[in-house]
């Protein structure tokens, strides 16, 4: 059952007629007990453990809804909430979410300027109100190249970081200043550092796959089983590109403040439907 | 093959009625056209492609193949007048790569043995590659086999070790007439030596062709070609000759096997057939801002009707590469 503050944030239909007709903790009650129900039939089946979000299409949600500039984004932070819920609740290990981009930078001075203060502003919340994350059991780590972004929000991330690692039910993995491209470029770099420190006489062809991916940011977390870009678009815009060798690509056509449990199911039923095929191909060198 | 529907296009076999085709029906009604059996060169006999048992030997029936007259791949055509009055020439991607899937799965479905599903495949790919010169797409970049493909049956593999030997031999002169650059990129290594020897001949025959650029990935893997790369710039740092914070995205792109194109390195369109909904180790770096198209169809399926639409999916897409257009 998720708190009553994130009910505001969500769309779900027949929770607001829902609430028209019966008390809201009793509605509250009814839907958690559903889900539960429908988490638990999922769970018969195989389930993913890491699940990817390219939060896509904030702003056109704004523009859809005659927004205020930065409300879609607020409504999209709502909106993660929630499916932090649901993922919680259908027992994933990790969520990896793509929130700001290397090639984000490249926008307009304020848009940059409006988006990092939101980052900071909801990490400097977590951190002073760290109940949700620690009932949920979600340790955070912010993966990226950190030193492109402002002093505060490293140091905030660094705060958030460290508030919840105790934490082990979930890891939520915030992509931020981060491009694949620029992910595998560090991977060599450091990979090769290593070669040079090296006095062997052996040839630069000792470093393998293994040592190349534990050098990524993303080293020692296991490969995503679901990408879900919401807003209709597919194309994975230098995400993950390395470790989506074999995963599902789920594209639905609403905006990311849109996203709800069906397309949640939806995704884990299509994951399901190929687990099989997806084990044999992970299993191959 | 499939039958051309509805009776409201006729196809000629001749090339110069082409220019006298009418504009394409509305992409809701499929459309195919018949085979034309003077144009195909296949590795079996005609027979073959009816649904006829198996147990040809490709390797045996090549002698008979290649007829005196096929047709050139642009004709006498201008490119302006090919183009579907449905796609936009200034935006069509202007380099394609295709997963060719669901060539076993088409074969099965219709009865066939494997070996039929990927003489088809073939067939498909041969025209997909006539309608990329025809209409201005600069370069095509194939997924032929992939380093997990090595896993599967050994006839299987055998049999495609020969059918691309077979399809390399059949259109050396095409590619050579028509100004094809023909690149294979893959671990060639694992590949049969006759087969090596041919692609690396074809490789050097089309160096210099600038026309179109084809592609094939051939026992490939996106992951391995990033290891490749990041071995040889490692060498590079162990002789001194580079240091690791000199390392930048555009000088390891340049250590990729797909180096080579400098005009078209990364598709602008991934298209992907029967339904699958991954990228299974391909171009995984080049990919990165690449449209994906999926489709349900498998790739002998896969014609003129349905790379139309995937292009005209490309049309629609609002390429953003992270920035805002406003």
């Amino acid at each position: 059952m998720f708190p009553y503050p994130f009910l505001r944030c969500m769309n779900f239909r027949m929770d607001k007629k829902l609430v028209q007709l019966l008390p809201i903790k009793l509605s509250n009650n009814i839907h958690g007990f559903l889900r539960k129900f429908l988490f638990k039939v999922l769970s018969f089946g195989p389930m993913p453990k890491h699940i990817a979000f390219i939060l896509d299409g904030n702003r056109r949600y704004g523009k859809k809804w005659n927004l205020t500039e930065g409300e879609g984004h607020e409504r999209g932070f709502c909106n993660l909430m929630t499916i932090l819920n649901y993922v919680h609740e259908m027992k994933f290990q990790y969520v990896t979410v793509y929130a700001f981009s290397i090639d984000n930078f490249r926008r307009k001075a304020d848009e940059v300027q409006l988006l990092m203060r939101l980052i900071k502003e909801k990490m400097d919340a977590l951190v002073e109100d760290t109940s949700m994350a620690d009932k949920l059991g979600i340790r955070i780590e912010f993966i990226g190249k950190l030193e492109l972004l402002d002093e505060s929000v490293r140091e905030a991330a660094k705060k958030l970081m460290k508030a919840t690692e105790k934490n082990d039910q979930l890891v939520l993995l915030v992509s931020i200043a981060y491009t694949s491209t620029d992910e595998i470029v560090h991977g060599v770099e450091r990979s090769c550092m290593e070669v040079r420190d090296e006095d062997d006489d052996d040839d630069g062809m000792m470093i393998k796959l293994v040592d190349l991916e534990k050098n990524m940011y993303f080293g020692g977390y296991p490969d995503p089983d679901i990408l879900v870009r919401t807003s209709g678009e597919t194309r994975l815009s230098n995400f993950l590109l390395w470790q989506t060798k074999g995963c599902l690509l789920y594209a639905p056509l609403c905006f990311w403040p849109e996203i709800s449990m069906r397309h949640l199911v939806w995704a884990v039923l299509k994951y399901q439907r190929r687990f099989f095929y997806l084990e044999r191909i992970k299993k191959q060198p | 093959m499939a039958m051309p529907s509805s009776g409201c296009l006729f196809f000629s076999s001749s090339p110069a009625t082409l220019l006298l085709r009418p504009a394409l029906p509305h992409l809701s009604l499929p459309t195919r056209r018949p085979p034309r059996p003077r144009q195909q060169i296949s590795l079996h006999r005609r027979a073959t492609r009816q649904g006829n048992p198996p147990g040809t030997n490709p390797a045996a029936a090549s002698s008979q193949s290649s007829p005196a007259t096929h047709e050139t791949l642009t004709d006498e055509l201008k490119w302006e007048e090919a183009l579907p009055s449905c796609l936009l020439r200034e935006s069509l991607p202007r380099h394609v790569a295709i997963i060719m899937d669901g060539n076993s799965r088409w074969a099965r479905d219709k009865g066939l043995p494997v070996s039929a599903g990927h003489e088809a495949g073939y067939r498909s790919l041969k025209e997909i590659i006539r309608l990329s010169c025809l209409w201005g797409i600069r370069a095509l970049t194939v997924f032929a086999f992939s380093s997990e493909n090595w896993f599967r049956p050994k006839a299987e593999v055998d049999f495609l070790m020969t059918l691309f030997q077979g399809v390399l031999k059949e259109n050396f002169d095409i590619f050579v007439r028509e100004g094809i650059k023909v690149r294979i990129i893959g671990d060639s290594a694992k590949l049969p030596k006759p087969l090596q020897k041919l692609a690396k001949e074809i490789q050097d025959v089309t160096v210099n062709k600038t026309r179109f650029e084809l592609i094939v990935a051939v026992s490939y893997s996106g992951r391995q070609d990033i290891v490749l790369a990041c071995q040889k710039i490692a060498q590079k740092v162990k002789d001194r000759l580079l240091e690791p914070d000199e390392i930048t995205e555009s000088l390891f792109a340049q250590e990729l096997e797909t180096n080579h194109s400098r005009d078209f390195p990364y598709p602008d369109l991934l298209i992907r057939t029967s339904g699958e909904l991954r990228l299974s180790n391909f171009l995984l770096w080049q990919s990165a801002y690449s449209e994906l198209y999926f489709t349900k169809s498998n790739w002998p399926d896969f014609g003129e009707a349905d790379y139309i639409e995937a292009l005209q999916s490309f049309q629609r897409r609002q390429r953003r590469f992270g920035q805002r257009i406003s």
